[in-house]
């Protein structure tokens, strides 16, 4: 006996859940056959879980206040307060705080390494005499002297092939040690920060993921026991097209 | 006076997270986002009286919501560039080369988003991030099903390209 032909939209159906039980399991019997539709399916279902990862936090986030003293409307007003209400509500209710722990736990880490990587970004990069502790000419010391503090093998990604040259690192204090930064410059002078700290756990790797901090954008990610931020004043495409080149170096 | 209005906004209220959770996902920007989420609420509260008792209010104060941003990003693509259809975009991302390898699906997701003709990414966050039905989708954004289907499909695999792409193809310059 055959079943009748999947369509697009039943694929579809079935990374959301809205085929009856009999239907699912012969879609699930055709991509046990057919390769090219499993992959779709399976990408399908990362971008619905990564939607969840990404974009959750704000379920739980308090509302801004601070709209509300945005021009006049009375409505506008009473909005947040309402809003502000229900969330000091959900705050202190259990049900509030284990969803809160859920959702931003594992986030926590990886937005406090964006903040402190675009502040010793915007602290060192214009810096004209002393940008970096040791320069680019004394690359092998540099990565044997960071590596030693840091206690574990760095390698520095080379991005001469998007068109930055490195500069050289610094060593600085990160949220709980050393951590380090390594500074690169393109032909026009723009400047471009890698930080990388050590944590005592490892951890999966996450997605990108990309923050602003006052006119410094920040791609970061976090991968076993380390955790990286390339930041730069550069629009984000830039930015991305060159945290995909770290990454790709860091994981040949 | 002040009572129906409180009893609508009370409702509403419980759907401030959602709204603004959605609209960061599809505008890309905290400070767009809750700039939109505040003009939604304030026409949702000025047309209070056209929202029908029993209907599904979340659905209607995403229409609402939707309305203003695709009213928005009407208005600044015709002082800026002109809009990109579906048709157009698909074309450019056909050009691009294919992937050289699948090793790693790690990529910022939140761009790629802004990448998609803004139609598309609103159905896909709709489906995989609201978890609507296709029908509650196509309600929401007064569209036929079938419409819905093929934004569905065509956002997610465009999206699904975009983050495979080989490094160094610069997908995300594109759309900016």
């Amino acid at each position: 006996m055959n079943a009748a032909p999947v369509t697009e939209a039943e694929l579809h159906a079935y990374v959301d859940g809205g085929l009856s039980p009999a239907r699912k399991a012969e879609i699930a019997q055709y991509l046990a056959q057919h390769d090219g539709d499993a992959r779709r399916v399976a990408a399908y279902r990362q971008q619905n879980q990564q939607f969840h990862e990404i974009y959750d936090g704000l379920l739980v986030e308090p509302v801004p206040l601070h709209l509300q003293s945005a021009e006049g409307a009375r409505t506008r007003r009473i909005w947040y307060r309402y809003a502000a209400a229900a969330m000091l509500m959900l705050a202190s209710g259990t049900l509030g705080w284990h969803l809160h722990d859920r959702v931003t736990g594992a986030r926590v880490q990886s937005i406090q390494i964006a903040r402190v990587a675009a502040m010793a970004h915007a602290v060192y990069s214009p810096e004209v005499r002393h940008p970096v502790e040791v320069g680019a000419d004394q690359e092998e010391h540099l990565v044997r002297w960071l590596s030693k503090r840091l206690g574990t093998s760095l390698k520095i990604p080379h991005l001469a092939p998007q068109g930055y040259a490195l500069v050289g690192g610094r060593l600085l204090p990160g949220e709980r040690g050393p951590a380090a930064q390594f500074m690169y410059q393109d032909a026009k002078g723009q400047r471009l920060t890698l930080y990388v700290r050590v944590s005592n756990e490892a951890r999966a790797p996450t997605a990108f993921r990309f923050a602003q901090e006052n006119g410094v954008g920040v791609f970061y990610w976090l991968d076993g026991r380390l955790g990286y931020a390339l930041s730069g004043e550069t629009d984000r495409a830039e930015l991305l097209r060159v945290a995909d080149a770290v990454y790709q170096q860091l994981n040949p | 006076m002040d009572q129906p209005v409180e009893t609508f906004a009370t409702r509403a209220m419980q759907y401030i997270p959602r709204l603004r959770r959605y609209a960061r996902a599809l505008t890309g920007d905290n400070n767009a986002a809750d700039d939109l989420v505040q003009d939604a609420l304030e026409r949702a509260l000025l047309k209070q009286n056209r929202w029908r008792e029993g209907t599904d209010l979340r659905a209607w104060l995403f229409t609402v919501m939707h309305n203003i941003f695709i009213n928005q990003v009407r208005s600044a693509a015709a002082n800026r560039l002109v809009p990109m259809d579906d048709v157009a975009a698909d074309a450019m991302a056909e050009t691009l080369p294919p992937q050289a390898t699948d090793r790693l699906e790690i990529r910022d997701l939140d761009a790629a988003l802004q990448a998609l003709p803004e139609e598309q990414r609103a159905v896909v966050l709709l489906v995989g991030l609201e978890q609507m039905t296709y029908e509650e989708a196509a309600r929401v954004l007064e569209v036929p099903i079938g419409t819905v289907m093929s934004r569905l499909s065509r956002g997610r695999e465009r999206l699904r390209s975009l983050l495979q792409r080989a490094p160094g193809s610069n997908p995300l310059k594109v759309v900016k």
